[in-house]
């Protein structure tokens, strides 16, 4: 069976995603601090407004409301015993935006980290994660979400649970990490690495990538990073629209339409086949973005270079720089084996 | 030195034995810091040079790799994790023979945040420097904050978030503490992964800490600057 995405991707050749939930939720008077999910069920109809502002500006794939929509995550609002309902409230809202949007929009559901780690650093079992997600994944799916949309993680253990749980409930699935520390994830995956995370699980992803992170040109490079190690990868970017400011009490981010179109260009030519925007991705950037995917023939793979030129310079540093095994200065040297 | 060399701690000059400890702290082997802790001190080293020389200033080390991309959030945890036994040992004799005391911190994650990886990271820096770390935990909303200073009286206020739905809500908290005049008498320092320095200063703080090592520093930094004022007055 032919999941969606492959089926649109096969159609449409790349496909737009979404841009910023938490933040265009602030727009719309989310207070910091607040459970976005919460809304799921307190103001669907804000929720459907952003969906709504998405679709009308383009996109081809929606994210449900339910990032943090696991239970440890929604514990801190003592939402914990509610995590099926609130995930199948999430994807029953984008879901009727969805069927009315007069053309083919796919559901994805949106699963983020739990904010645990999982042993032996932290106390989290493998298990209890997966279950976790399974939780919510069983929610999304009971309200027509059509993929597992697994985002923003940063430990490899976690992105295994997550797809476990995916596959387990029957949801084909997606993840993408956030490569925000000298290239990588915190956790220290590279983007590079990103494709073998799960190769000992029974189902492959429909698709891998890059979310969140810190603006346009260190997602660029991580996705050169993604597509030279795997050419045939079908690799997603939804990166942040510039970094976040404070205008007065307003919290902005710095990236203007116009470099949201100019990164879209660098996706695609970087090989992306579904882009989108992460945090401060307004309805307008997402307009625009849409007709850079419209009107921009796939060209030559930029360089490094050629995406500072044009998106401006990296915050930090690049993966191949940074790392234990990399070519940059490297981990001390141990005076005794390790036990 | 191959790696197959057996190391006995107890036979090691002290100084050979500190470099040793580094090495250990770096590689986050919790039971040969300990050891040589213990060692240490009955060795008849003050508790305090022990914590300086030896543990914090390997955890400085670490703090620089991960700085500079070379160790990554799983080697820093199994580091902290041998600092932390080194120092649970450390900590009752600090009190007995009065350490020097830095000044006090109140530190915590914001309302609707879970993450405390860089705030326990923080926290155990500051106290390895001489501050006295009160910890509020996670999800902290502005009224913790606030009966923390009453209670504790701080010197610091330490806030951390890690995501963009959670870090305006510093500003909620620096901006009640605004309300109340009592801004100014305290130093704000704020850290998370999202931010950076012009976020710092946009909500209010007085620095941005990008990583532990930054936040024990301008800590320090702040404390000098407080107590050159308190003389100058």
């Amino acid at each position: 069976m032919q999941n969606p995405i492959d089926a649109l991707i096969a159609e449409k050749g790349v496909l737009l995603a979404d841009g910023a939930t938490g933040t265009n939720l602030f727009d719309m008077g989310l207070q910091s601090g607040e459970a976005p999910e919460l809304w799921n069920e307190d103001a669907p109809e804000k929720v459907e407004a952003l969906h709504s502002g998405f679709v009308e500006a383009g996109s081809d794939i929606i994210l449900t409301n339910s990032f943090g929509g696991t239970r440890q995550r929604l514990k801190l609002h003592g939402a914990q015993d509610r995590v099926f309902e609130i995930n199948k409230k999430a994807a029953e809202i984008a879901c009727r935006v969805a069927a009315s949007a007069g053309r083919r929009v796919i559901v994805a559901g949106s699963v983020g980290p739990t904010g645990e780690l999982l042993v032996p650093l932290g106390a989290m079992a493998y298990e209890d994660a997966v279950n976790a997600f399974a939780e919510q994944i069983e929610g999304l799916k009971a309200g027509g979400a059509e993929v597992a949309w697994i985002e923003t993680m940063s430990a490899p253990d976690e992105i295994r649970a997550a797809a476990e749980a995916a596959i387990r409930v029957g949801l084909p699935y997606t993840y993408t990490g956030s490569f925000d520390t000298a290239g990588r994830t915190m956790m220290g995956l590279a983007p590079k690495d990103i494709h073998g995370v799960v190769d000992e699980l029974s189902e492959r992803p429909v698709a891998v990538g890059a979310n969140c992170g810190v603006g346009a040109p260190d997602i660029l490079a991580a996705l050169l990073d993604m597509s030279e190690a795997q050419p045939d990868a079908k690799i997603v970017v939804k990166g942040n629209c510039g970094i976040p400011e404070f205008h007065g009490s307003e919290i902005h981010y710095s990236g203007t339409p116009e470099l949201m179109a100019d990164y879209v260009r660098l996706a695609v030519d970087g090989g992306a086949r579904i882009i989108g925007g992460c945090c401060g991705t307004s309805f307008e950037h997402l307009a625009a973005m849409r007709k850079a995917l419209d009107e921009h023939r796939k060209g030559a793979r930029p360089s490094v270079q050629d995406i500072e030129s044009r998106v401006g310079p990296m915050r930090n540093k690049a993966a191949a720089q940074s790392g234990a095994d990399s070519a940059g200065p490297n981990r001390r040297q141990r005076r005794r084996a390790r036990a | 030195m191959s790696d197959n060399d057996e190391i006995i701690l107890s036979e090691l000059p002290d100084d050979e034995l500190v470099q040793q400890m580094h090495d250990d702290l770096y590689d986050g082997l919790k039971e040969e810091v300990e050891e040589g802790t213990r060692i240490l001190l009955d060795r008849g080293w003050q508790p305090y040079r022990v914590l300086t020389e030896a543990l914090v200033e390997a955890m400085r080390v670490v703090g620089e790799d991960f700085r500079d991309g070379i160790l990554f959030v799983p080697e820093v945890l199994l580091s902290a994790n041998a600092m932390k036994s080194g120092m649970n040992i450390l900590r009752p004799l600090l009190a007995e023979t009065g350490a020097p005391k830095q000044g006090k911190m109140v530190i915590g994650t914001v309302k609707g945040d879970i993450h405390d990886i860089g705030k326990n990271l923080v926290g155990m820096m500051m106290e390895g420097a001489g501050f006295d770390v009160i910890d509020l935990g996670i999800n902290n909303p502005v009224e913790n904050y606030l009966e923390a200073i009453e209670e504790h009286q701080p010197d610091i206020i330490g806030m951390s978030a890690l995501l963009t739905t959670t870090m305006p809500y510093m500003k909620v908290v620096i901006d009640t503490m605004k309300e109340k005049g009592i801004r100014d008498d305290y130093i704000v320092l704020v850290g998370g992964a999202p931010l950076n320095e012009e976020f710092g200063r946009a909500v209010g703080a007085d620095a941005y800490c990008r990583d532990a090592a930054v936040a024990v520093e301008t800590a320090k930094e702040f404390m000098k600057r407080k107590h050159n004022l308190a003389a100058a007055n």
